[in-house]
């Protein structure tokens, strides 16, 4: 495929002496879903925390679309085409889903405070159009039936769906997916998997996101990387990478693999 | 059909300026009792916007009163230097009052930014520390300045603020709140109270939003303070310091954090509470002979906040607001 939309250089991060990442170096191609995995602790969420500038890695680069993001505000860095959703939700939970998403939509906005503030017909306009925008997200996402509820009411499952929207709303080049299937059933994990090759096809966003789910990782994913500790243990296609020992081994200790 | 539909706001406003008037005129409503009003109305000025700050965009702001002092100083030290041929019934003048009403929110809002931008950085308890500290330093400011009357008050401010006027000012000043809390800017607030780290990562500038809401009610408190002033005719430092503030913050929280329904209802029903535990308090010590006095409406005010964090923590309102308040979008 194309250039890598995503660049990471020899990045490393340490809390005082705990090595959470150290010494990253990989490429996320353009259009791919990639895979992040590794065993709880290995540095995944750490990883997702660097590139969205919420932590500054102590060495190294990230470099997206080939621009330096290192030091850049996590806003502006959202505004350059980088989503997330969360591993433990983050929903706003006493704001409607609609507004939830509209949140989101808030920084492409062109209509100033006055014009705000006086309900003027700019102001009137935009907020239609946002609206309509945000409705086709929300129908996407099977959640037309729960446009004006507080997000507070909403079951678990539909929940996650509700952060992919708001993520997607802000029309992102590349979104990172914080363990999108945990607390999942089998069925919700197969459509979860339908929606995300779905929304990588229709908005051409690039995926990149970490799992636990191994059936889900093999099933969606087209290059993963398994991290151990905060180092690579291995890298490439998702059947292949399953198979190799060490994998094995951060995964299930060695006792399993000799059984 | 729907175009001839008057905003439900405007008819509700319409009909309680109409029937406090009918009141005024029929003589039912005394002049004791309009002061009360005025002052309701002014105190629902402060409580809104403080829970702009505190109920909106989640921040937790101490020293509210301060940006009402600096709106009455200003505002009171403009019109008292043209006071000598200020006429409250000449136009003119009334031209001067308002500009000095704006020009006082204006230099509370600068205040507020030199306040917010620094310390908007702090979280919870910290920010509390720093804007309690600054409600404070305005007060001790205001008690050393000789020209604005140091600890006598600022006296002899012309009487401008009739209840027209005030009602006016405190009917479009929730009216622009509604309007911003109902657009993109006012989400973008409501979301860094539900959850600063989602809204940041949502594309949301959390800090411009954080001063904004704070210079926003800074403006509006100044306001309020002018009105104030030009009603009571003095502009004294003891009347911005904690034991206002802390009165304000009782009202956003008995009436609900961040519902504007809830802070207007909470300003007239604690406003009231005031005069008649006052009233209660004087037959209480002159005809039944048990000696209090009137501080002890803070022992009051005190027991009624524990109670609300007790039992009913989330206010009168919670977070709801009235149907008058919002504007309904076209559903989908």
């Amino acid at each position: 495929m194309s250039a890598p939309v995503l660049s990471i250089q020899g990045m490393s991060h340490y809390f005082g002496g705990l090595k959470a990442v150290s010494d990253f170096t990989f490429d996320v191609p353009e259009g791919v879903i990639y895979g992040l995995i590794g065993p709880n602790g290995s540095g995944k969420t750490t990883c997702f925390n660097l590139i969205t500038g919420i932590y500054t890695p102590t060495q190294g680069k990230i470099l997206f679309q080939g621009e330096e993001i290192v030091g850049v505000k996590p806003y502006k860095i959202v505004h350059k085409g980088i989503a997330r959703t969360f591993q433990n939700l983050r929903i706003f939970s006493n704001l409607s889903v609609i507004d939830n998403i509209r949140v989101a939509r808030h920084f492409n906005s062109k209509v100033g405070l006055f014009p705000s503030l006086l309900r003027l017909p700019s102001f009137l306009k935009e907020q239609e159009q946002t609206r309509d925008e945000v409705m086709d997200l929300i129908k996407l996402m099977h959640l037309d039936k729960r446009a004006n509820e507080m997000a507070k009411n909403l079951p678990y499952g539909e929940l996650r769906r509700l952060e992919v929207a708001r993520a997607l709303a802000t029309k992102p080049k590349l979104m990172l997916l914080d363990e999108p299937a945990a607390g999942m059933n089998p069925k919700e994990t197969e459509d979860l998997m339908k929606l995300v090759r779905r929304v990588r096809d229709e908005f051409k966003v690039t995926i990149f996101l970490i799992e636990h789910h191994m059936k889900f990782v093999t099933g969606i994913c087209e290059r993963v990387k398994v991290i151990d500790f905060g180092t690579t243990i291995a890298e490439g296609k998702p059947e292949d990478v399953v198979k190799e020992t060490k994998v094995l081994e951060a995964y299930l200790g060695r006792k399993a693999v000799v059984c | 059909m729907d175009k001839l539909r008057l905003p439900k706001l405007a008819i509700a406003g319409a009909v309680f300026y109409a029937i406090v008037q009918i009141l005024i005129l029929t003589g039912v409503l005394n002049g004791y009792f309009v002061v009360i009003i005025n002052r309701s109305m002014i105190f629902v000025i402060l409580a809104a916007t403080l829970n702009l700050i505190n109920g909106i965009t989640g921040q937790f702001s101490l020293g509210h009163m301060g940006f009402a002092a600096v709106g009455a100083y200003v505002s009171g030290t403009i019109t008292t230097i043209l006071c000598t041929h200020m006429n409250p019934h000449a136009f003119g003048d009334n031209l001067i009052f308002l500009a000095a009403i704006i020009l006082g929110g204006c230099g509370a809002a600068v205040v507020g930014f030199l306040i917010g931008f620094p310390s908007l950085r702090l979280k919870g308890d910290y920010l509390a520390i720093v804007t309690l500290g600054f409600g404070e330093i305005i007060r001790t400011i205001l008690n050393n300045i000789a020209y604005v009357g140091g600890p006598r008050g600022l006296l002899g401010i012309p009487k401008f603020s009739g209840f027209t006027v005030i009602f006016l000012f405190t009917f479009f000043t929730i009216v622009l709140l509604r309007n911003l809390v109902q657009s993109s800017h006012g989400r973008a607030m409501l979301s860094i109270r539900e959850n600063e780290l989602a809204s940041e990562l949502s594309g949301v500038d959390t800090t411009k939003y954080k001063v904004l809401g704070f210079v926003i009610g800074a403006f509006f408190a100044g306001i309020a303070g002018g009105l104030l002033a030009h009603l009571l005719q003095i502009a004294h430092p003891t009347q911005y310091g904690f034991y206002a503030s802390s009165i304000l913050l009782i009202m956003v929280y008995a009436g609900g954090m961040g519902s504007l329904t809830g802070s207007i209802i909470a300003a007239f029903s604690l406003t009231f509470l005031t005069e008649g535990l006052r009233v209660g308090i004087d037959w209480l010590r002159d005809t039944v002979g048990i000696p209090i006095g009137t501080e002890w409406t803070m022992v009051i005010y005190a027991l009624l906040l524990i109670f609300i964090m007790l039992y009913k923590t989330e206010g009168f309102m919670g977070m709801r607001e009235s149907k008058i308040l919002v504007i309904e979008e076209k559903k989908v």
